[in-house]
C-alpha cells in the first residue's frame, strides 16, 4: 500500500462555513484514490460535513450534490472508479458541486 | 426578569431579537446560519445561555448547532437522526405506500431541568432524544410503529411531528401532534403510544371521525392546568379537558377557524391566542386584516386584536411555531409572518408593534424570558 498522497479538494461555499475552512480542502488519501475515499478523509477531518455530502444510512451521494475531477463526471462512481493522476498529483482538485436549483 | 430573547427561525437564516423588561426597543442579531432553513430554534430552561437551532437545506441535509453563551457562538453537533430498526413505510398524497425518509428536524424542546437533554420531532414523523448535549440522537421508535402508522400520510408541509407537549408534572406524561396523524399521547415515557383524536372531524378524510388521520396543526397548554389542552385543527379551534383523551370545538365566533398557530396566555390559563387564516386555499388572513383573535373564556368566545397590526393589503400568513409568549407581566404576546415581520405585544394583545419588518419568511418565534 502506497503512502498517502493530498488531494485538494473544492467544497461548496456553505459547507466551507460549516467546517469553518476557507479556501481548498486538502486532506490525505491513501490508494486507491477514488472519491468515496476522499470523502472518508474529508468527514474525518471535518466532521461537521458528515452527513452533509452522502446520506448517513445508505452512504450514497445527497441528491443534489455534483462530483467533478479533471473535467470529467464522478457523481455516480464513488468507489468504482479511481481519480484521474491530475488529481492524485496535486495538479487538479475534486469539486464538490451544489447543484444549481432555485434560480 | 431582566429581559427577554426572541429566537426567530427563518427560510434563509436565524436571528435574536433581545430586549430589557420594557420591550419597546430591541437590538437585533443576525442572520445566524445565513442561506439555510431554520425551522426552530429553542433555549433551555434550565440554561437560558443553552440554545439549540436546526439548520437544513436541501442540498446539504441537517445541521443542529448548539450554542453555550445565549447565541453568539455556535457549534455543529450530531446530525445523526437514523431510525431504530427497519423504518417500514407510510402513505403518500397519492394512497401509494413510501419508505419512511428522514428529511428535517420541526421542532427542538428541550428539558425543564437538564440543558443536554432535548426531544426532537422530525420529518417523517418520528420522536428523537439527546442526553448529551445534541451530540448524538437516539430515537424513541414506539411512536414510529404505532399499529396505526403504516396509515399515516403527509400534510402539506410534509409527515412532520411539529408539536411536543410535555406534562408540566408527569415526566413520563406527553401529547405529539404530526401532520397528518393527529395527536398521539404517551403514559410510560415514550415507550408506548395512543391516539388521541376523539372529538376530532375533518371532512377531508373518508372517515371525518376515524382515530387517525387528522391534520392538527398545533397544541398548547398552561401549566398551571395541564389537563386542559389547545388545538388549532387544519379547521376547527378545539379544546381538551382531560389532557386530550375526548376534544371538542371552541371556533365560536372566529371569522374562519382555519390556521396554523395557537398559544395560552403566561399567565392566565384561560386566555389562549390563534390566527385565523381564510381557508386551507387562501394562506392569507381574512379581508387583507392580519388580526389575532384573543379568547379570555378558553374559548368559544373570540375577540380581534388588530391595534397596531396592519388592516388593509396584508396577505401573510403565520405558521404553526410562529407565535410565542414571554412570561414578563404584562404577558408579551409574539407573531412571525411568512412576509418577514416580528410583532410584539408587549401588554396581552391589547397593543402591536413589529420588532423587524423585513426578515425572510418566518418559520417560528420562540422567546425566552431572561431571570
Amino acid at each position: 500500500m502506497s503512502a498517502p498522497v493530498p488531494i485538494r479538494i473544492v467544497v461548496p461555499q456553505q459547507l466551507r462555513t460549516l467546517a469553518d475552512v476557507s479556501g481548498e480542502v486538502v486532506v490525505a488519501v491513501a490508494a486507491p484514490v477514488t472519491v468515496a475515499a476522499v470523502i472518508d478523509a474529508l468527514e474525518v477531518a471535518h466532521p461537521a460535513l458528515a452527513g452533509t455530502i452522502r446520506d448517513r444510512d445508505t452512504g450514497r451521494r445527497r441528491a443534489m450534490i455534483r462530483v467533478y475531477a479533471d473535467g470529467e463526471d464522478y457523481s455516480d462512481t464513488w468507489t468504482d472508479a479511481e481519480l484521474p493522476d491530475a488529481v492524485t498529483d496535486g495538479r487538479e482538485p475534486l469539486r464538490l458541486v451544489g447543484a444549481i436549483a432555485g434560480g | 426578569m431582566s429581559g427577554v430573547r426572541v429566537l426567530v427561525g427563518t427560510s434563509k437564516g436565524a436571528f435574536v431579537l433581545t430586549s430589557d423588561g420594557h420591550r419597546d426597543s430591541w437590538d437585533v442579531s443576525g442572520p445566524l446560519f445565513g442561506g439555510w432553513e431554520v425551522y426552530h430554534v429553542a433555549g433551555s430552561p434550565a440554561d437560558p445561555d443553552r440554545l439549540y437551532a436546526s439548520q437544513s437545506n436541501g442540498w446539504f441535509g441537517q445541521i443542529i448547532q448548539r450554542s453555550d453563551d445565549g447565541g453568539t457562538t455556535w457549534e455543529p453537533v450530531g446530525n445523526d437522526f437514523t431510525y431504530e430498526g427497519d423504518p417500514g413505510s407510510h402513505q403518500f398524497y397519492d394512497g401509494s405506500s413510501v419508505p419512511w425518509n428522514f428529511t428535517r428536524v420541526w421542532h427542538l424542546l428541550s428539558s425543564v431541568d437538564d440543558p443536554d437533554m432535548v426531544l426532537a420531532g422530525v420529518e417523517d414523523a418520528a420522536l428523537f432524544r439527546t442526553t448529551d448535549g445534541g451530540q448524538s440522537w437516539s430515537e424513541l421508535p414506539g411512536l414510529r410503529t404505532h399499529a396505526s402508522a403504516s396509515s399515516w400520510a403527509p400534510g402539506a408541509g410534509g409527515l412532520c411531528l411539529h408539536t411536543i407537549l410535555p406534562h408540566p408534572d408527569d415526566p413520563a406524561s406527553m401529547l405529539v401532534a404530526i401532520s397528518a396523524a393527529g395527536v398521539l399521547a404517551t403514559e410510560d415515557g415514550g415507550t408506548t403510544w395512543q391516539p388521541a383524536n376523539t372529538g376530532l372531524r375533518s371532512e377531508f378524510m373518508p372517515e371525518p371521525d376515524a382515530e387517525v388521520g387528522h391534520c392538527v396543526h398545533k397544541l398548547a397548554r398552561h401549566p398551571a392546568r395541564p389537563d386542559v389542552v389547545f388545538m388549532q385543527k387544519h379547521w376547527d379551534v378545539m379544546r381538551s379537558d382531560d389532557g386530550g383523551v375526548s376534544w371538542r370545538e371552541i371556533s365560536g365566533n372566529l371569522p374562519t377557524d382555519f390556521g396554523f398557530t395557537i398559544d395560552v396566555h403566561a399567565h392566565e390559563p384561560d386566555t389562549v391566542y390563534v390566527v385565523p387564516i381564510t381557508s386551507d386555499e387562501h394562506h392569507y388572513p381574512p379581508d387583507g386584516r392580519l388580526r389575532v383573535y384573543r379568547s379570555r373564556t378558553g374559548g368559544d368566545e373570540w375577540e380581534p386584536l388588530t391595534d397596531g397590526l396592519p388592516q388593509s393589503n396584508c396577505y401573510v400568513n403565520v405558521l404553526r411555531d410562529a407565535m410565542a409568549v414571554d412570561a414578563m407581566d404584562p404577558c408579551g404576546v409574539y407573531i412571525g409572518t411568512t412576509g418577514g415581520q416580528v410583532y410584539i405585544s408587549p401588554d396581552g394583545g391589547d397593543h402591536w408593534a413589529p420588532i423587524v419588518r423585513d426578515l425572510p419568511r418566518v418559520l417560528s418565534v420562540e422567546v425566552q424570558t431572561l431571570p
